[in-house]
């Protein structure tokens, strides 16, 4: 196996001769996407005109279908087929593995009459146009045998811990706890978040004979590739799926739905394409959702404000059928020193739609807590939040005692105190006036955990010298596209417009996709390694040409600049070269996997957020005035999409904190909120100031190019930087977020305001 | 969305006639509320009659105030110099609601019929008395952080979105209308809507097949106007709660099932109350639901704090 240390040797994006690493270039697919020509999986031309199919959520929790008239739907202008359970077509079992190596499972849609969450599809129209579909999928009468759903999530009732986790104890928790000189010890609760990325999971399939063509939204290809050929009880082959352009997953796409398979069974059992996309108020219940956490933190502190004691319990729901846990808890495991530590989770299964992974979990929904409670001890202490945390700065992970592969937190701290104007922030509550507006200031630390998965690459120059690289990766509006691409010019010493990028394809070599933050580093490596391989065939090929003014030197000595190839001071062109040496182009290929001895390091990104609020205090309102980011996330290889990735995390984080949420209503088993004007993502004006900074930063332990992910990390702390500012605004702590105007309102009457 | 026939008519008098002669038949100006429940399939006409071109799109002088054609969009009015100057309540309340885009597109009639933003009335699968007459009210017993404080019933605690409206009748409009028979009638924007009793489908006084044709604003009262909204997020969001001052007189938005005038709080404030103990009086008519006390205070203060401030600037 390989090693960690196998990455020291130099390579072209460390040495960065040409600058393209780093620099914040325009997106590959920019012009594309904003002059809406970017097919997504909806938009693509199909090759002959498309059928389209709209599907009929579950009207109950939890329940049968007892009863199905499909009659009038089936009459209606245009439908070309209605399908409930009872007439759907044959599907493999759901969990069948044909074959062992699949990365995915059948999820056969309109399996039987039961029905497990509100709003799961449980009938199928398609018809000629969208509007027939949807004006037939209301002539669909399903009678429903509905038992009560339990949809309460009480943290009094969840005693469960997840299947094969135990809680992890480092020391002596109780003990410590009971000795300190300073506890805290408060309970968060955090509610459920929808995805609502702007496109909606979509679908469009065709058949070539016995292969399905399959444009989807996906975030990880070979899963769905997978999952499909399984479901439809074909070879995983005869599957060609394909997802070029992706509307936002957030990890909500990270999975497929229904829309893919009803499109395929739709396409092949009419005999021409279809079309299926979920509508925006199917999206709240029939794809995943963050579920709701409780959260009790204790902190126990010595006066100088060393933790002795620290416990972050989380307490979550998953669905009936379901196993992902929000595992909320675990980042508190490597971010600040004490000797005794507990963290854990508990889960209970509801009747409600299926939870799963949304950006940064775990650290999204635990920083909400742990992140306010050192703005609590802090304020007891009378020590500043900046400090406290620098006092409990860890030597090594406090966890595992494994050595830290590269950790700046404490210089994200004070970098963005100094340039935020921390100092200014009064300690004592509520002192500062803007008109109408309490004015607060408020910090967080941010982290989260870096990972690199195995992928591979292949990369081709043709005679024209244009570079293309080939990846079955994903990009789902992070930036994929352009990182490849500038690793590629990179690394072969072309310019930008030289290379081509084609990703989103099962044909292509597999990659992990996007999700976890591990995109560009797990793609971007096997996409170097790609790029040297091909460097060295072509070195090889320009010093074997004896017509190659190259010819006869040392591959090693080669050069590659400018779209030129040289070794000394002789050169061509790389163009010239590979149409006269080459004249079909040339491939090679390459891939990363994790070496043996990564885990003896603990691997992470950092941050730290700086926040300022103005709190209305007669009504409760708040408003994000500034806000800035500071982190450490390795090499950034596009300084402008990862700072949108880090700045889009720090908007969710003030969504989390201020607006965004959705209700259960228990007596359902539903959502509230199932559109974009109910369900309160931040919109413009509720931004204020915003930047994020990225420090330099290069870590060796990560991959060949020491860049880390900055997909998650700009969340994870986001929310509690605002919630922290909230309270020093105007001196009350609301620990149920969202922190809306009604909680708010409470607290502010309390205190006289 | 369900099929239905479309026609665009070509006069007031054509329009309303066309709606006489077609059951279910219904008017469309910018459809930014249509539309979006048809998708939904909890509107269902049979046809369209779209009046968005008629001749209804001028504002102009009259009276000393202001005459507003129905098909006036909420942008154009929200624009209009003579509003800005003299009517600053009803700018400020239109900007407050909505998006750019669905000011662009919305109009000053179809603003006032617009229907509740409750989000049962929008879940298709719940019961809602508005939706499917007496299948019941989800919000009584359910999430009802958004329902009325005034004037609900047990059959409905939803509340009226209008920014727009509150503005109006704080300002006393007027809105002007044509029924099926051609016959034109003048009615207070006040006792437009209706409180929802035990037919919250039925929401105005319009009779099936009326047009409204203007709404009608007189020379506006003297002292300060304002006009204050409290959302969660700080555009693109429905009110939890808002109040439109113009002089004396006073109104307050997502309270009730219409906008709601505080003749209370307006007479104790003449008799010289303070703004706070005029809320009180106000607010002693109110009841909460489980999800909406907050209303009371929030009401209370917001109010207060609009009428104090406008004092503040020297009525």
């Amino acid at each position: 196996m390989s090693s960690v240390r196998d990455w020291e040797p130099s390579n072209p994006v460390k040495e960065n001769r040409a600058g393209l690493i780093g620099k914040p270039v325009d997106r590959y697919e920019g012009p594309l996407k904003v002059s809406g020509t970017a097919p997504y999986a909806f938009e693509v031309q199909p090759p002959s005109p498309p059928a389209y199919g709209v599907m009929i959520g579950a009207g109950i929790a939890k329940g049968r279908i007892s009863d199905v008239d499909i009659a009038e739907a089936e009459a209606s202008p245009g439908v070309l087929a209605v399908w409930t359970y009872r007439n759907a077509p044959a599907q493999a079992p759901r969990g069948t593995k044909v074959h062992p190596r699949s990365t995915a499972a059948s999820k056969p849609a309109l399996e039987d009459d039961q029905v497990a969450y509100f709003g799961q599809p449980v009938a199928f129209v398609v018809a000629d146009t969208l509007e027939n579909a949807i004006g037939a999928s209301h002539l669909v009468r399903l009678t429903y045998a509905a038992d009560p759903p339990d949809a309460g999530f009480d943290p009094a009732r969840v005693t469960e811990q997840p299947p094969g986790e135990g809680d992890v104890e480092v020391g002596d928790f109780s003990a410590g706890f009971a000795a300190a000189e300073v506890q805290i010890d408060a309970t968060w609760t955090t509610p459920i978040q929808n995805h609502c990325q702007m496109e909606p999971c979509a679908s469009l399939v065709w058949w070539e004979g016995e292969r399905c063509i399959a444009h989807t939204s996906i975030q990880m290809v070979k899963p769905a590739q997978h999952g499909l050929a399984e479901t439809l009880g074909i070879g995983r082959d005869d599957v060609h799926l394909l997802t070029r352009y992706i509307g936002g997953g957030f990890g909500g796409k990270g999975q497929t739905y229904d829309d893919l398979i009803l499109a395929a069974l739709a396409a092949r059992a009419l005999g021409r394409p279809v079309k299926v996309a979920f509508s925006r108020q199917q999206m709240m219940h029939g794809t995943i959702h963050r579920p709701a956490t409780v959260q009790r933190v204790r902190l126990g502190a010595a006066k100088d404000g060393r933790l002795d004691a620290m416990s972050h319990m989380t307490w979550t729901h998953c669905n009936r059928h379901g196993a992902f846990t929000e595992h909320a808890s675990n980042f508190a495991r490597s971010l600040y020193a004490a000797p005794n530590r507990l963290t854990g989770h508990r889960l209970i299964k509801l009747d409600l739609p299926a939870a799963g992974p949304m950006r940064a979990p775990g650290e999204a929904s635990g920083t909400l807590s742990l992140e306010c409670a050192m703005d609590e001890l802090a304020e007891r202490l009378g020590i500043d939040p900046v400090e406290l945390r620098i006092r409990n700065e860890p030597p090594t992970d406090p966890e595992n005692g494994r050595p830290f592969s590269m950790r700046q937190l404490v210089r994200c701290m004070k970098e963005g105190a100094q340039l935020f104007g921390w100092d200014r922030r009064l300690p004592t509550p509520g002192q500062v006036r803007d008109g109408r507006w309490l004015v607060g200031l408020g910090m967080a630390a941010a982290i989260r955990g870096n990972f690199l998965l195995p992928a591979k690459c292949s990369f081709s120059v043709d005679g024209d010298g244009v570079i293309t690289v080939r990846q079955g990766m994903t990009d789902i509006g992070t930036g994929t596209y352009t990182v490849l691409a500038q690793i590629a010019a990179e690394t072969l010493g072309v310019p930008l417009g030289q290379v081509r990028v084609e990703i989103g394809d099962s044909e292509l070599p597999p990659a992990p996709g996007s999700g976890g933050q591990f995109g560009a580093a797990s793609a971007g490596s096997a996409a170097l390694d790609a790029g040297m391989n091909l460097r060295k065939a072509i070195a090889e090929l320009a010093v074997n040409d004896p017509a190659s003014p190259l010819n006869g030197g040392s591959p090693q000595a080669v050069t590659f600049q400018d779209g030129v190839v040289a070794l000394e001071n002789r050169s061509e062109t790389l163009a010239t070269l590979i149409r006269r040496a080459a004249p079909d182009g040339i491939t090679a290929d390459g891939e990363i996997r994790p070496p043996a001895d990564v885990r003896e390091w603990s691997q992470q990104t950092y941050g730290a957020h700086f926040c300022e609020v103005g709190v209305d205090p007669i009504t409760g309102e708040v408003r994000t005035r500034r806000m800035l980011g500071v982190f450490a996330a390795g090499r950034i290889l596009n300084a402008k999409t990862a700072r949108s990735q880090l700045t889009g995390g720090m908007i969710w984080g003030i969504g989390s904190a201020l607006t965004e949420g959705n209700p259960v209503d228990v007596r359902y088993g539903s959502l509230l909120n199932q559109d974009l004007a109910s369900y309160l993502a931040p919109v413009q004006a509720d931004i204020g100031d915003l930047d994020a900074i990225m420090l330099d930063e290069v870590d060796d332990k990560a991959n060949p190019m020491g860049i880390k992910g900055v997909g998650e990390l700009g969340n994870s702390g986001a929310g509690a930087a605002v919630a922290n500012a909230v309270y020093n605004a105007c001196g009350v702590r609301v620990r149920d977020y969202p922190i809306t105007p009604d909680k708010l309102l409470a607290g502010l009457i309390a205190r006289g305001l | 969305m369900r099929s239905f026939t479309y026609e665009r008519a070509a006069s007031v008098e054509a329009a309303v006639a066309s709606a006489a002669d077609i059951p279910g038949a219904r008017f469309i100006a910018g459809g930014t509320n249509l539309l979006d429940l048809m998708k939904l399939d909890i509107e269902r006409p049979a046809h369209l009659i779209d009046v968005s071109r008629l001749p209804l799109a001028g504002i102009e002088d009259r009276d000393g105030g202001l005459r507003i054609g129905a098909a006036v969009t909420n942008s154009h009015l929200a624009a209009d110099p003579r509003v800005r100057a003299r009517y600053p309540v009803l700018a400020q309340a239109i900007v407050s609601g909505g998006s750019p885009q669905l000011r662009n597109k919305a109009s000053v009639a179809g603003n006032l019929l617009q229907r509740t933003r409750c989000p049962y009335f929008y879940d298709t699968a719940k019961p809602c008395n508005k939706r499917e007459v007496g299948s019941g009210c989800s919000a009584l017993e359910g999430l009802n952080r958004s329902a009325a404080i005034f004037g609900a019933s047990s059959a409905c605690i939803a509340t009226h979105a209008s920014d727009m409206a509150v503005a109006l009748v704080a300002l006393d409009a007027r809105v002007e209308t044509l029924d099926v028979t051609g016959q034109a009638r003048s009615l207070a924007l006040s006792e437009f809507h209706r409180l929802p009793g035990q037919t919250p489908q039925v929401e105005t006084e319009l009779m099936p097949g009326e047009l409204i044709t203007a709404v009608t604003v007189p020379p506006p009262p003297a002292g300060p106007q304002a006009y204050r909204k409290v959302r969660d997020r700080a555009s693109f969001a429905g009110g939890l709660a808002s109040v439109a001052l113009a002089g004396g007189q006073l109104a307050l938005g997502m309270v009730a099932l219409k906008p709601w005038r505080a003749t209370r709080a307006e007479t104790a404030l003449a008799a010289g109350a303070s703004p706070a103990e005029a809320m009180a009086q106000e607010l002693s008519a109110a009841s909460t639901y489980a999800g909406n006390e907050f209303k009371i205070a929030l009401v209370g203060r917001l109010a207060a704090a609009v009428i104090g401030e406008s004092r503040g600037r020297g009525a």
